[in-house]
């Protein structure tokens, strides 16, 4: 059988053994010890051609709903965004995706370029004097920003909000584990960081507080406060966010963040089932340094012409080994590109624009539903998403939602069992007046939904 | 390349312009200073840049024409496995069955991914001959960092709180002793003999009752099969560590040697070499992680699984080591991989790796005349050369590298690993013609000769990429991170 990815003929094999000096090629896999060589076939499907394969993958695609054949209120982290034509044809240029890491940057200068003005989009957006070139996710930069604040403070205690995402507090649980740091989950109040359980649990001990902002709920929670609380012990304030949210609201560098993180999914990157995402990472300039991951600068070569370069790379794995700042080597440098490119397409207006859409929908739709009589769970200022009261499972909901073609919002209940039957409900610019509408008059008419303030 | 000057994005900037188009707002508008307190409304600007859209295709196209892929051309980056990307993975991966579904639908509703997802993790524990798969981890250091939390746990749950240490050679990779200080463990090196192998006498003398496990790659990063492997594996178990395989390199053993039949507990692949997902210029990969029986408990969380015919996550795993990453791993590059692994089959797979190794060798036995070849048994799917010998000639492995530029090559791996001086580390992959490797060795030869003749040329170069070397001490010194506009 021949494979259309291996370009060797039996002419080739023969010329290249007897350049080795070998008859067969089972003699160069001689140092495999017998007792551990493979001597099946291994158990796995049989090759099918590029047909098939597509018929195959296809299959297997078509049974999944998705949101470009439904109107989808479901957010919690990853959401169903504007993305512009070019995005997709400016990543299939292969020079992008079938390079790696750019070790040598004469050759890869487009590379280096990119992901440094990436990290200036960041740093704009965020209000952070330096952004590196990208983590796995938000989640897993979440929990990179506590181990750093616990680095640099030399303290051991995280002090976490409950209103940060659920998912990601478990994932800064596990890591914390790894380095024997304590998380603290402070409660929330409101649907906000309870700032009077924060200012308890706070103390000389604290590395840092963890906020998100907007919070898991949409709510913007009160940096102001928060920030001071934190910065009176001497702590490092972690801020996490959305960066499409920052089109619109006060940058948290404003609030004098330390370290803020998030994952710049909205920009340009499909919801993909939940990967691969974005993670970004900024600081202020003083923990420059202790950033992990890849840093992009501007330097010149030997003529005096601008280039990019890695630098700082005493911080990483492949220079430091076991005293690294973090143990990350491939990152999501093909997703930096593509929210780079969005971002650069929205630009200035439109990233105020599309923020703005956001809170104006997010707005309209709660009030159509609090005019169908139903309750608004909390009552702070929000961005695009809200939480709403049903009388039975979000899951029940969701099934008769899909029946009208909509993707019903989160259930709460799976991840705060103070909230069953809550359902977090996001509405981005992708959602028209007509679907909005739609979802209110189908909850309405669902036999399992009260209208409860009636 | 094109070798004038190149804007940043922000240096085409004019007021007024733009690159995107949404509809206008369809709801009644109401004053956003009546629902945000205005402490939390933004006033300044986020200064993105303003440009129209073919502005932004031709800033994009010009970025990528100073980028070299493994469509542009040759890639030996030793260790990188830099084969062909398949196009029809590409275009896969973006079904919006696939691209357009969010994480927290209902289970119902994603149940073809989710039997992608099933039947990718059988396969992998097939192909390295483990019992259960996470596709969870986002990237091989994630993995590393994964198997280990994993190993710590087991060994907790065995009332085992005294093994602290981490053995690693001192070939190894630098994400192995990193994911073992992340994991909360001190690493511990292990030397290599004569041979490039790991020298069992060190090791016997470093393993201890405080030994958690030992990383090995293998074959190990100088592209040679650890022989003493079974042994390996006795000290270790013998002395109660578990066995973590790094499967940087397994391209050169599918279907010819399983980790998990050669004693290894813990094994995390990178899909992003060995299974085609494309390199991204520096990610997204994927990292999944396949364990024994006897760590399937410790397993990340949700760990998916088949019941009846339908899917579903098991969040119930009470000695689970929790999420190690937000939702279920990065899906996309499983996607890929899953139809990689359905495009080459079982028979595909082996030959992958019986002609990576044929290339490797061939590549090897052809340039060992012209540079030193430190190890000289039959190699794998790669093999580290030294520029000792052009050193002593005043031309470093640096300048090679750079020199291969000028004849549109991607260099090797160069000064790794740490244990070969002037290391020049070439991993050719089975996607390569015996044409392109009989070109590259034939530029080397030349190189090796300039090295002796002409060795400024050598020196200076590279002399046809879009920048010459560049001032790295300078950039780290004055780190420049992000564009300031000039006022």
């Amino acid at each position: 059988m021949t494979f259309r990815y291996l370009p060797m003929t039996d002419q080739d094999k023969k010329e290249m053994l007897e350049t080795i000096g070998i008859e067969t090629t089972e003699d160069l896999f001689q140092d495999i010890p017998e007792e551990v060589r493979f001597k099946g076939r291994l158990q796995i499907e049989e090759a099918l051609s590029e047909p098939q394969l597509v018929k195959e993958m296809g299959r297997l695609a078509a049974l999944n709903k998705n949101t470009k054949d439904h109107a989808s209120f479901l957010g919690a982290g990853v959401y169903d965004h504007y993305t512009p034509s070019i995005v997709n044809h400016m990543l299939l240029r292969s020079e992008f995706y079938t390079a790696y890491t750019p070790y040598q940057p004469e050759i890869s200068q487009g590379e280096l370029q990119a992901i440094f003005e990436f990290q200036t989009m960041i740093c704009e957006l965020t209000g952070m004097d330096v952004a590196n070139s990208s983590m796995y996710d938000g989640g897993t930069a979440l929990a990179e920003a506590g181990l750093l604040s616990a680095a640099q403070t030399r303290r051991k205690k995280i002090v976490v909000s409950k209103s940060v995402h659920p998912e990601s507090r478990a994932v800064l649980h596990t890591y914390a584990k790894g380095q024997h740091l304590e998380v603290v989950e402070v409660d929330t109040d409101n649907g906000m960081t309870s700032v009077d359980s924060l200012r308890a649990e706070v103390d000389e001990e604290t590395a840092c507080v963890i906020v998100q902002y907007p919070n898991f709920f949409g709510q913007i929670e009160p940096l102001k406060e928060i920030e001071e609380i934190v910065h009176n012990v001497k702590g490092m304030f972690v801020v996490s966010s959305n960066p499409l949210a920052l089109g619109a609201l006060t940058p948290p560098g404003k609030f004098g963040a330390d370290i803020v993180v998030g994952d710049a999914q909205p920009f340009g990157i499909a919801q993909g089932f939940g990967g691969p995402h974005c993670g970004y990472f900024a600081v202020t300039t003083k923990l420059m340094r202790k950033v992990p991951g890849r840093l992009v600068g501007q330097t010149v070569d030997e003529d005096g012409k601008r280039g990019f370069v890695l630098t700082l790379q005493a911080r990483e794995q492949h220079i430091r080994r076991d005293k690294a700042t973090s143990n990350i080597c491939s990152n999501q440098a093909l997703n930096a590109l593509a929210a780079s490119i969005a971002m650069t397409a929205l630009g200035k207006q439109g990233v105020k624009e599309v923020a703005h859409q956001n809170i104006q929908k997010a707005h309209y739709a709660k009030k159509v539903l609090e005019e169908k009589g139903f309750k608004i769970a909390f009552t702070g200022p929000f961005f695009n998403e809200f939480v709403i009261e049903l009388k039975c499972t979000a899951k029940e909901v969701n099934r008769k939602l899909l029946e009208s073609g909509i993707i019903g919002g989160y259930d709460l209940g799976l991840s705060y069992s103070e909230l069953k039957n809550h359902m977090l409900l996001a509405v981005t610019e992708m959602r028209t007046k007509e679907e909005i509408d739609q979802l209110a008059n189908v909850l309405e008419g669902l036999a399992c939904v009260q209208n409860i303030s009636h | 390349m094109r070798t004038e000057h190149q804007s940043l994005i922000f240096e085409l900037s004019k007021p007024g312009r733009v690159g995107y188009s949404i509809p206008e707002l369809d709801v009644p508008e109401i004053n956003v200073e009546s629902i945000i307190p205005s402490d939390y409304l933004r006033t300044e600007e986020a200064d993105l840049p303003e440009v129209s859209e073919l502005q932004i295709v031709r800033h994009y196209t010009a970025l990528s024409n100073r980028n070299h892929g493994v469509d542009s051309g040759f890639y030996p980056l030793g260790s990188c496995t830099m084969k062909y990307n398949p196009k029809i993975n590409e275009d896969v991966a973006r079904f919006p069955g696939f691209a357009h579904i969010h994480p927290l639908q209902d289970e119902d509703t994603v149940q073809g991914a989710m039997e992608m997802m099933y039947r990718l993790q059988t396969s992998l524990a097939e192909i390295t001959g483990m019992d259960e798969v996470t596709l969870q981890p986002a990237a091989g250091a994630h993995g590393e960092w994964t198997g280990l939390m994993m190993i710590r746990a087991y060994h907790e749950a065995n009332g085992d709180f005294n093994r602290t240490k981490v053995i690693v050679p001192d070939s190894a990779h630098g994400t192995n002793p990193a994911s073992a200080t992340v994991a909360g463990f001190e690493s511990i090196t292990v030397k290599s003999d004569e041979r490039g192998l790991v020298d069992l006498e060190d090791l016997k003398r470093v393993v201890d009752q405080d030994v958690a496990a030992l990383m090995l790659t293998n074959p190990n990063t100088l592209g040679l099969f650890e022989e003493h492997i079974l042994e390996m594996a006795k000290i270790v178990h013998e002395a109660g560590g578990k066995l973590y395989y790094d499967g940087a390199n397994a391209n050169a053993i599918l279907g010819f040697a399983r980790p998990g039949d050669m004693g290894f507990d813990v094994v995390h692949l990178n899909l992003h070499k060995t299974f085609t997902g494309p390199h991204g210029g520096g990610g997204p990969g994927s990292g999944p992680v396949g364990v024994k029986a006897d760590l399937i408990p410790f397993l990340p969380k949700p760990v998916l699984v088949k019941e009846d015919d339908l899917y579903k996550f098991e969040y119930d795993r009470p000695q689970s080591i929790g999420r190690v990453k937000p939702f279920y791993g990065n899906f996309g590059i499983n996607v890929r991989a899953f139809t990689y692994i359905m495009t080459m089959g079982p028979d595909g797979l082996h030959q992958v790796s019986e002609n990576a190794v044929l290339n490797a060798n061939y590549m090897m036995r052809r340039l060992e005349p012209h540079f030193d070849l430190p190890f000289t048994q039959h190699c794998k799917h790669e093999f580290v050369l030294s520029g000792r010998r052009q050193k002593k000639l005043g031309v470093r492995t640096l300048d090679i590298a750079k020199r291969l530029l000028d004849f549109g090559y991607h260099p090797p791996t160069i000064y790794f690993p740490l244990s070969v001086e002037e290391a020049i580390m070439i991993e050719p992959t089975e996607t390569e013609s015996k044409e392109t490797l009989d070109e590259f060795i034939e530029k080397m030869i030349q190189i090796s000769k300039e090295a002796e003749e002409t060795p400024e040329l050598v020196q200076e170069a590279p002399h046809t990429t879009v920048v010459k070397r560049l001032d790295e001490a300078t950039a780290a010194r004055k780190p420049i991170l992000k564009y300031t506009k000039q006022v």
